[in-house]
């Protein structure tokens, strides 16, 4: 439908799409944009814990602190694991440009086994702290922080489940325009979860542990 | 098996929860039965239920929401007459447990799923067409944004039969709505109902803000757009940016019913007034996600009736995107009686007095629109008029609540109720009427008796005056909100009048029913071959009504703000054009309808605790989407020579030979 609009006004590609001159944009272009504000109201959600964790940060109700609790030797290696996934996702984009199905497969295997690792190392790392009893139900900061930290947990297995999926496409599909669009919006959502982690880590377990 | 769910959760004993269940399901029987027996269910299934057609969605909305504003306005007919009654030894006809039901399902209906739907179902019909294009960024997320919306609506509604509804007001404050204190289902319905329909909401708004900023028709630059485009921009923005918000709250008060975790309990150091901000930090921008699209129908609706240019365009602009920015930096307002000192509570008065200023711009503006204007007293036109005089009295008791030592002498009082009533529906309900009128002849072809809809309105009208401004006077008489008892004998003459005035409202409403059956019934005295029954200005009136599904053969080329007007101006309409190309238009898809109701199994399965019916919905859901994504021949053409037949009728019925 669109790209038959832009079919009936030619001049769409040269006048700066989606400004008003041209007419429509592309689909590719309405597609990104429109998952550019999906991830911007997705950042606003954290923003609401992330503001949930810094009012109770100190309300620990007599149960253990922050850090008593943090490793951050653990939370460096998931870091590292998450940050390299973003690096390996982007190689995977590079290759998707290339319509390079092998690079698509060698990239996102390392994307999975890089994010699969952050949330092993993650899981393990709750599984801790419940054996020690600082459940979610102890206090308020341990209900912030399994909140926040645990929403970004979900956000990384659903990405993880997103890129199968994206797979199985590209296996299925080949290099159909709607499979290099998905693509694309994933590429988008895993680099967000990256900066989402970079602001958790700084408040939750640097700030945690100073 | 079934969880908490036993036969315990129906009314078999409450005979007004039992009698209205009875008399509910009888009514959807009957229209079930009609639709098979008529053999109905494959024309809705093609046109409506599956349809991704921005304009029969935007349709569907706003049939739910005429529905719902039945369903919440029993509610209120109930409320006012209970206080008419329950003066000293009387106790009226409704417990308190009821009661508490009552008002808090009458708040979230009005609110969520009245105003926000009305205003929704307008933007979903109306942008494109302003725009100049043929549907929304994406037309099958569309679909599924407004069946969320109506898996929510079920939820509400179920808790009417099984189970009860929340009894902690229409935002469910805690400590109230934790599980200590609300240990049954009506709080997990509200929440649940309100994170499905909320995800809806959502979907609209990133969907309305790529389009509006990237499909726009050739030629349309931000400065060219119609001022509803602007408003409903703006309402969009702040739905993007306001309902994570809320679905983060939510979600928090979720885990502590659910989970024992302690965001907002008393011990274990929860902090309840973390809700209230946040929950704010959402409901007041949301006021504006209601009110700013109604601003964007008042500026069509006067500007066309008076013939004229909306006065101060740039200004109107500008005042839209600093009550869009400031909406954020208010909500403080809702409780300053939290005691977060005098210079808090002095910041967020001054902010709230300020944003009145460009809504007083506003008003002046449509007021120098009408001045000079050949101005037609049409019933778009009058709703209009209504508004502003009553949106401008209830903005002036807003300034007054503003001011932190009168908010703490009103504060939970019937002045308040009075005062958000005046501006929800004197602004957004008037507005959601007078674009009801105005776009109705455009979306079905045939325009609405006049006479019913004036006389809906005068009723509508005076019932507001009657019903509302008695509250004023008991608020400042000291009568509190969510009351449903009272002992003061002054209070009952006032309490009567606000009943008559609901019962005046009442009549505004089935004069309504009536100017619909009337005008279905005579449609071919007053059908419109024109497409422009109003003299219109923006470009929805250049196509034909109701438009086809692609909306425009050809896109229009925009030379300027009010496009149609300066087309018909330079007699340079749009005209059958010499040759046409082929476009494609996405087809049906069922997704939106799948989606909701595996979201209702999961919703009404979380709500009782049947683990594995919300797992069997989460599960669905996927699996939905998987085969959504696998779809093969998303698109269908529609020919040239389609195309070129429709367009042709259309320009003939422009202009008779």
């Amino acid at each position: 439908m669109i790209a038959a609009a832009i079919e009936a006004h030619p001049v769409s590609g040269a006048m700066a799409p989606g400004h008003g001159d041209g007419g429509p944009a592309p689909i590719r272009i309405i597609v990104s944009f429109g998952f550019w504000v999906f991830l911007l109201s997705d950042i606003v959600m954290f923003s609401a814990l992330f503001a949930a964790y810094a009012v109770l940060q100190g309300h620990t109700a007599g149960g253990p602190t922050g850090r008593q609790l943090f490793n951050l030797r653990h939370v460096a290696i998931e870091t590292g694991c998450l940050l390299t996934s973003s690096f390996t996702c982007g190689l995977l984009t590079l290759s998707a440009d290339a319509r390079s199905k092998a690079g698509i497969y060698l990239a996102a295997t390392a994307t999975l086994v890089l994010g699969a690792s952050f949330l092993g190392i993650e899981i393990s790392e709750f599984a801790g702290m419940v054996a020690r009893g600082a459940v979610p139900s102890r206090s308020a900061f341990l209900s912030a922080f399994f909140t926040l930290v645990g929403t970004h947990g979900l956000h990384v297995t659903a990405g993880l489940i997103w890129l199968l999926v994206m797979l199985a496409q590209v296996a299925t599909r080949g290099f159909r325009p709607a499979t290099m669009r998905r693509l694309g919006c994933f590429a988008l959502f895993w680099h967000a979860l990256d900066i989402v982690w970079v602001a958790l880590f700084s408040v939750v377990y640097l700030m945690g542990m100073g | 098996m079934l969880g908490k769910l036993t036969w315990a959760a129906l009314p078999l004993h409450d005979p007004i929860p039992l009698i209205t269940s009875l008399a509910v399901f009888g009514l959807v029987a009957c229209v079930l039965g009609l639709v098979t027996l008529k053999g109905w269910w494959p024309y809705l299934w093609r046109e409506w239920i599956t349809s991704v057609d921005h304009k029969r969605i935007g349709v569907m909305y706003i049939v739910l929401a005429l529905v719902m504003l039945l369903r919440g306005f029993s509610d209120a007919i109930m409320m006012r007459s209970q206080l008419a009654l329950a003066e000293g030894l009387h106790q009226g006809y409704l417990p308190p447990d009821h009661y508490d039901q009552i008002f808090s399902a009458h708040g979230t209906i009005m609110i969520f799923f009245v105003a926000m739907t009305f205003m929704i179902g307008l933007m979903n019909f109306v942008l494109p067409l302003q725009l100049g294009v043929r549907d929304v960024a994406f037309p099958v997320l569309n679909s599924v944004s407004f069946w969320l919306t109506c898996s929510g609506v079920l939820l509400v509604n179920v808790s009417l039969f099984i189970g009860v509804f929340a009894r902690t007001g229409w935002l469910a404050y805690p400590p109230l709505s934790e599980l200590a204190y609300s240990p049954d289902v009506g709080v997990d319905y509200y929440l649940w109902a309100l994170q499905i329909s909320g995800i809806g909401s959502l979907l609209t708004g990133i969907n309305f803000v790529t389009t509006i900023l990237k499909m726009r028709a050739p030629g349309m630059s931000y400065w060219r757009m119609p001022i509803f485009c602007w408003t409903a921009l703006a309402s969009s923005l702040l739905i993007v940016a306001a309902f994570p918000i809320l679905t983060a709250t939510f979600a928090m008060l979720l885990l502590d019913r659910y989970l024992g975790m302690h965001f907002f309990t008393n011990d274990m150091g929860g902090n309840a007034m973390m809700y209230i901000n946040l929950i704010w930090a959402w409901g007041h921008p949301e006021v504006y996600i209601l009110i700013l699209p109604a601003f964007g129908v008042f500026s069509e609706v006067i500007a066309t009736f008076s013939g004229k240019p909306v006065f101060g365009y740039r200004s109107m602009v500008i005042a839209t995107m600093a009550i869009c920015v400031l909406s954020f930096m208010v909500w403080l307002h809702h409780f300053f009686t939290m005691g977060a000192g005098a210079d808090v509570n002095g910041f967020f008065g001054v902010m709230t007095m300020i944003i009145a200023v460009p809504t007083g711009v506003k008003v002046f503006n449509w007021l120098f629109t009408l001045y000079g204007g050949r101005v037609r007293f049409n019933v778009p036109l009058l709703w209009s008029l209504g508004f502003m005089v009553t949106f401008t009295i209830g903005g002036m008791t807003g300034v007054l609540l503003a001011v932190p030592p009168a908010d703490f002498v009103l504060h939970n009082s019937l002045f308040l109720v009075a005062h958000f009533h005046n501006v929800v529906i004197g602004g957004v309900i008037f507005g959601a009427m007078a674009g009801y009128n105005y776009w109705f002849p455009k979306a079905f072809g045939f325009t609405l008796d006049e006479r019913l809809g004036k006389a809906s309105f005068w009723c509508w009208l005076i019932g507001f005056y009657l019903a509302f401004m008695p509250l004023y006077a008991l608020g400042l008489m000291g009568a509190t909100r969510r009351m449903q008892h009272y002992d003061n004998p002054q209070w009952q003459p006032l309490m009567l009048i606000a009943a008559l005035g609901a019962l005046v409202i009442l009549i505004g409403i089935l004069l309504q029913i009536a100017q619909l059956i009337v005008s279905i019934r005579t449609r071919d005295r007053r059908c419109d071959v024109t497409g422009d029954p109003w003299n219109g200005r923006t470009l929805e009136w250049s196509t034909a009504s109701p438009p086809p599904s692609y909306n425009y053969a050809v896109l229009p080329e925009v030379s300027g703000a009010d496009a149609y007007w300066h087309m018909k101006q330079d007699g340079n309409t749009p005209t059958a054009s010499p040759d046409y190309k082929p476009i494609e238009v996405p087809r049906n898809n069922p997704i939106g309808i799948m989606l909701a109701f595996f979201a209702v199994m999961s919703g009404f399965a979380l709500v009782w605790h049947i683990w594995w019916m919300a797992i069997a919905g989460l599960v669905c859901v996927f699996a939905a989407l998987m085969v959504f994504a696998w779809r093969e021949d998303t698109h269908e053409e529609i020919s040239a020579n389609d195309l070129a037949t429709s367009d042709r009728n259309h320009h003939r019925g422009v202009q008779p030979a």
